[in-house]
C-alpha cells in the first residue's frame, strides 16, 4: 500500500485517483455500498469471485433490455448484484431491503442524518452510514 | 436472480444502498470504521499512481521490465502493490508498431491495485461494446489518434486476468528521475486510451 502523504498532491504520482481523470464515484451511496460490498468480502461472507458472477448477470441483464446504453448506472448494477447474493445466501433478503428503503422513503423531511453524532466524516460521504432505525420486517 | 426482476416502482438507489447497509449493520455483518476505511483506501490510496510507479520503474531498470512482462502479478507485488482484483494482471507492452487497449466487456474488471477503480468512461456500455468493434476511431474520438500501420490489439479482461499497459516512454525524458518519470504516467495511458507526453 502506498504511504498517504499528509497534504494530497494534486498531481503527480502521490495524488489520489480522482485528480487523474474523475472522481471513483459518482455519488456518496456509490462508495458506501462499495465500501459494504468489500468489508463483506473481507469478513468472508461470501466470495468476491461469487460476487462478480452475479455482476456480470445484472450487466448483461439490463444491457439485453436496454440495447442503446441510455441511462446505464454501473453501480445500480452493482447493488442488485450485491442484493439478489445476499437474498440467495439468507443474509438479507431482498423484500427485506425493500421494506427498509420504503420505510427510510417515508421519513419525514428535514431528518438529520447525523444526530447520532458518531458519524465522522460519513458527512462528505452523504451521511447514510448508519441512519435512524427504521422498522425491521424480515 | 431475485433482484433482477425487481418490480419497477422500487425507491431510488440511494435509499436501497442505505437500506441494505443499516439492515447488515444492524444484524452485526459489517463494523462501519471497516466500511469507512475501505472507501477512503480506494479513494486515496490505490490509485493510477501506483501503476504509474510500476510502469516508471519499468523504464528505468532493464531488469525489472523483464520480469514485470514475465510475471506481472509477481513484478507488481515486489512494490507492494496487491489485494482484490489484481490476483492475475498481465502487463502489455506498447511499442511503435502495437498499440494495446484494454477492455471488459462482461463488467468492468480493471487492476485495482494498480489502477484504482475504473472511472466512468470505462463502465459505460459505449466504450465496452465499441472499442472491440471499432478500437481506432474510439481511440480517435478519445482524442488517441494512431497511424494506420500501428497494430491495434484489444484485451477484454476477465475474471481471471487483468491488464495493464506499458505505455512507451516518451522522448526527450532521458534525464529525468525515476519518481518525475511516474509523475508523467497517467491512467489513461496505462489502460491504453492515450499516451504519455513528454513534460
Amino acid at each position: 500500500m502506498s504511504e498517504l502523504p499528509v497534504e494530497l498532491a494534486i498531481t503527480g504520482p502521490a495524488a489520489p485517483p480522482r485528480s487523474n481523470g474523475e472522481m471513483v464515484f459518482d455519488a456518496p451511496w456509490e462508495s458506501r455500498l462499495f465500501g459494504v460490498t468489500m468489508a463483506l468480502v473481507e469478513d468472508d461472507r461470501f466470495a468476491w469471485s461469487d460476487f462478480q458472477q452475479r455482476l456480470i448477470a445484472a450487466v448483461g441483464h439490463w444491457e439485453a433490455e436496454h440495447p442503446d446504453g441510455e441511462g446505464y448506472r454501473y453501480y445500480e448494477r452493482w447493488a442488485e448484484a450485491l442484493e439478489s447474493l445476499l437474498d440467495d445466501l439468507g443474509i438479507v433478503a431482498v423484500e427485506t431491503t425493500d421494506a427498509r428503503a420504503h420505510a427510510l422513503a417515508a421519513r419525514p423531511a428535514g431528518h438529520d442524518h447525523g444526530d447520532r453524532g458518531d458519524h465522522g466524516d460519513h458527512g462528505q460521504h452523504g451521511g447514510h452510514g448508519s441512519g435512524p432505525a427504521a422498522p425491521d420486517v424480515a | 436472480m431475485t433482484a433482477i426482476t425487481r418490480p419497477p416502482d422500487h425507491p431510488d438507489a440511494a435509499l436501497r444502498a442505505e437500506a441494505l447497509e443499516s439492515l447488515l449493520l444492524e444484524r452485526g455483518l459489517i463494523d462501519p470504521k471497516v466500511v469507512d476505511g475501505l472507501i477512503s483506501r480506494y479513494e486515496n490510496d490505490v490509485g493510477p499512481m501506483n501503476g504509474a510507479r510500476v510502469v516508471a520503474k519499468a523504464w528505468t531498470d532493464a531488469e525489472y521490465r523483464r520480469r514485470l512482462l514475465e510475471d506481472g502479478t509477481a513484478a507488481i507485488g515486489e512494490l507492494g502493490y496487491s489485494g482484490p482484483q489484481g490476483e492475475y494482471i498481465e502487463v502489455l507492452e506498447n511499442t511503435g508498431g502495437v498499440h494495446n487497449v484494454v477492455v471488459c466487456t462482461l463488467c468492468s474488471c480493471y487492476p485495482w491495485p494498480v489502477l484504482g477503480l475504473p472511472p466512468s468512461w470505462y463502465k459505460d456500455p459505449a466504450y465496452r461494446s465499441r472499442i472491440v468493434r471499432e478500437p481506432r476511431r474510439v481511440l480517435a474520438e478519445m482524442g488517441l489518434e494512431l497511424d494506420d500501420d500501428v497494430d491495434i490489439r484489444v484485451w477484454d479482461s476477465s475474471s481471471e486476468v487483468r491488464y495493464l499497459v506499458l505505455p512507451e516512454r516518451p522522448e526527450g525524458t532521458a534525464d529525468l528521475s525515476e519518481e518525475e518519470l511516474a509523475a508523467l504516467v497517467t491512467r489513461d495511458a496505462m489502460v491504453g486510451v492515450g499516451r504519455v507526453t513528454p513534460p
